[in-house]
């Protein structure tokens, strides 16, 4: 469990800004550029997604940059190189779909008479090239035994999503699985950049009150004040993906340098850290004023 | 009857035909099937399977007498299972098809569409939504909403909008929405995932009528016990004009809800040979630098993997990445396939078979000019599989005729143009060609 530590760490002093980028988008040089500029910004945890020909928790900003990323040519061995060459501080998460994560290891390991090759050769590969966790959006606890297993062999903290609809047994369940941290779904539907702060992830993080495990909102967090409003209200940190793409994105049409995408990048995780960093000291005094 | 003798009667069945049941209890065929989807959509799905096993299974509220009553008066079931003299003389063997083209909307897919849509109804839900290929599923998800007063919305691939208009025409026309998606290649596969995502934000008031027996459980089990209707009917006709059930049973499989619908019954005959019959396209051959598989031959060439909620075969990369699939008919154009069929391919009680564009587009044509029934593209496929293996079947064969072929003469004459087919008329006066 020679990893198991990183992703505790990156909650324990103060809240976490937990950004996420796809791998590859636009191209590999100028994703490397992108998720240094989330480091230098404050980055706790960076979450990379490996993108998936079939993403179906996403909505159309992400979607889109993965569509960028596998036509520029995305493999699994090419993210973890990617992973590899990272010079940052943040602990690495990567996010990705199980069949990417099932396949890993080619068709010898798929053409064995048991299905056991599974999700072991993918968890060991992230294991070497510094990945600390996973998320896999379509992986319920349900089904994530063979990735729980292969996750403890190898030191990675498997990430659950608790959506605003998890509940009773179900949730019990997931939080008997969860490591590293748990990922607070915002509000229902699929990823997407909102401004207001939903009744729905007030709710969640109450029923989450009572787990001993960093909890982490994201879906539609885009502003520092966004951030604020959610760390006072309880979050232990913010998970940022479609505001960052967007910047990605429009990068891409209007055909900005990767210097300057950096810069925009870097300045709006610094906005983000720093509404986080608000929101957590206006939970603090509100705790010594009572 | 007191209760012990009820329960009695009922291991009795089980035992007797396990294969009706199989995946009822947990969503698994052997390694296949399963629940892979975003936590969202969990509670809908725990929701679903309730609902199913309530109103499906045990007929709460008379859910299933209502199902029943509506397939007859709205669909008009039972279809006939007719002899086909002229094939039945050409492969020297009797042919026998079960007319499902002769089913409200054109073919089978209302059995499903109106089941999940009153479900959804005693489930309490306000809208219904759904995907479409071919736009067999969407029209018939349109009929059943209409006939049901339900709101629905439909997803259809930007390129098979293209391929069907006059399918996108009678969904408006039934008073549903169509929305095109333009993601991918714009086939079935975005649509199913676009649609996911529209159910991830809508859980709580809709109801996804999935088309086929894919997807997480409930799905595979459930579409598979509303389209069982085929061959419950089917093995009793067949029984009763022939003397005993059929030595082989074909259907064409793509996601393959027809294919299970027909197979269900049978499943325990151990005696009646099963072919799923799938779309070969233009080789078996992929392009993995493309990411291409110019077919939908997911049982006969596809791997094990997990796509839109399920384990089960699928055309894929090296890498796990979805294939582009391929057919001259959008409803087979599909890169995964039913996990329950996935299951009984591995245990050799299903032969999977690939029929080409070439011999599928022959049947169409020999269908159409020996027996007048004009067959969609996807059920042509299983008429070409009749020409190029009747030599290897029994002296009983049952054909699904899974669909009507009116919505495909566009494809079939521009396809047929391209050609030189075996017996077809000239089409060149409607293409401009010589």
């Amino acid at each position: 469990m020679a990893n198991a530590d990183a992703l505790d760490a990156a909650f324990a002093d103060g809240p976490a800004y937990v950004p996420y980028l796809v791998v590859g988008d636009p191209d590999d040089e100028s994703s490397k550029a992108y998720v240094e500029a989330l480091d230098r910004g404050g980055a706790d945890v960076i979450e990379l997604g490996l993108p998936f020909s079939e993403p179906i928790a996403e909505g159309s900003t992400i979607q889109e940059a993965l569509v960028r990323s596998l036509d520029a040519g995305m493999t699994p061995d090419r993210f973890f190189a990617f992973a590899e060459d990272l010079e940052v501080d943040a602990a690495l998460v990567c996010m990705t779909y199980y069949n990417l994560i099932y396949q890993y290891g080619g068709s010898e390991a798929r053409s064995a008479s048991d299905a056991s090759a599974g999700p072991r050769p993918f968890v060991e590969r992230a294991a070497a090239a510094g990945i600390r966790g996973l998320v896999v959006p379509d992986l319920p606890a349900e089904e994530a035994e063979p990735l729980r297993e292969a996750c403890d062999e190898f030191g990675l903290d498997l990430i659950f999503i608790v959506a605003p609809t998890t509940r009773g047994d179900r949730l019990d369940r997931m939080m008997a699985n969860v490591s590293g941290y748990v990922y607070v779904q915002a509000r229902l539907g699929t990823t997407g950049a909102r401004d207001d702060v939903s009744d729905q992830t007030t709710a969640s993080l109450d029923r989450l009150g009572e787990y001993d495990v960093p909890k982490a909102v994201g879906f539609g967090i885009s502003t520092g004040d966004h951030a604020e409003r959610i760390v006072a209200g309880g979050a232990d940190g913010i998970i940022v993906g479609s505001a960052l793409v967007d910047v990605v994105a429009e990068g891409v049409a209007a055909e900005l340098s990767t210097a300057e995408v950096a810069d925009r990048l870097e300045a709006l995780s610094r906005e983000l850290k720093a509404g986080a960093e608000r929101g957590h000291r206006s939970r603090t005094e509100t705790v010594e004023s009572a | 009857m007191s209760e012990t003798d009820t329960r009695t009667t009922e291991e009795t069945e089980t035992a007797r035909r396990p294969g009706r049941r199989r995946g009822r209890e947990d969503g698994k065929f052997g390694r296949y099937g399963g629940q892979y989807v975003p936590e969202a959509l969990m509670p809908a799905i725990e929701e679903l399977t309730d609902a199913y096993e309530r109103y499906v299974l045990d007929n709460e509220d008379g859910f299933v007498d209502e199902f029943r009553e509506r397939l007859a008066e709205f669909g008009g079931r039972p279809t006939p299972l007719q002899r086909a003299d002229r094939l039945s003389e050409r492969y020297e063997t009797e042919v026998y098809l079960k007319r499902e083209d002769l089913l409200h909307g054109g073919a089978h897919k209302l059995n499903n569409a109106l089941g999940q849509v009153l479900l959804a109804k005693y489930m309490g839900k306000e809208r219904i939504i759904a995907e479409t290929g071919a736009g067999q599923h969407g029209t018939a998800t349109a009929m059943a909403a209409a006939h049901l007063d339900m709101p629905c919305t439909i997803y259809m691939g930007e390129r098979d909008i293209n391929r069907q208009r006059p399918n996108v025409f009678r969904m408006k026309l039934n008073g549903s929405e169509v929305k095109p998606v333009t993601t991918g290649r714009g086939t079935l596969k975005e649509a199913i995932s676009e649609t996911m995502r529209d159910w991830a934000e809508t859980v709580e008031d809709t109801h996804y009528v999935i088309g086929s027996i894919v997807g997480p459980h409930p799905f595979p089990v459930m579409v598979r016990d509303f389209q069982a209707v085929i061959s419950e009917e089917a093995r009793e006709q067949a029984i009763e004009k022939t003397g005993g059930v059929p030595t082989d049973v074909v259907a064409c499989a793509g996601g393959g809800s027809n294919t299970m619908g027909t197979f269900a019954e049978f499943v325990d005959d151990e005696s009646v040979a099963l072919h799923a019959v799938e779309a070969g396209g233009s080789t078996l051959e992929v392009d993995e630098e493309a990411g291409v598989a110019p077919n939908s031959a997911s049982l006969f060439a596809g791997d094990e993997g997990v796509l839109h909620g399920a384990r089960t075969k699928l055309l894929q990369d090296s890498d796990g990445q979805i294939m582009e699939s391929h057919s001259v008919s959008s409803g087979l154009d599909y890169a995964g396939v039913g996990p329950e069929l996935a299951y009984l391919v591995d245990e050799g009680r299903v032969d999977p078979v690939a029929v080409d564009d070439d011999a599928a587009l022959e049947g169409f044509h020999r269908l159409s000019s020996t027996e007048g029934i004009i067959p969609a593209l996807e059920t042509a496929h299983a008429f070409g599989f009749l020409e190029k293996h009747h030599e290897k079947l029994g002296e009983r064969v049952v054909v699904n005729v899974s669909g009507r072929g009116d919505k495909d003469l566009d494809a079939a004459i521009e396809e047929t143009d391209k050609r030189d087919v075996d017996g077809a008329p000239d089409m060149s006066m409607f293409t401009g060609g010589m």
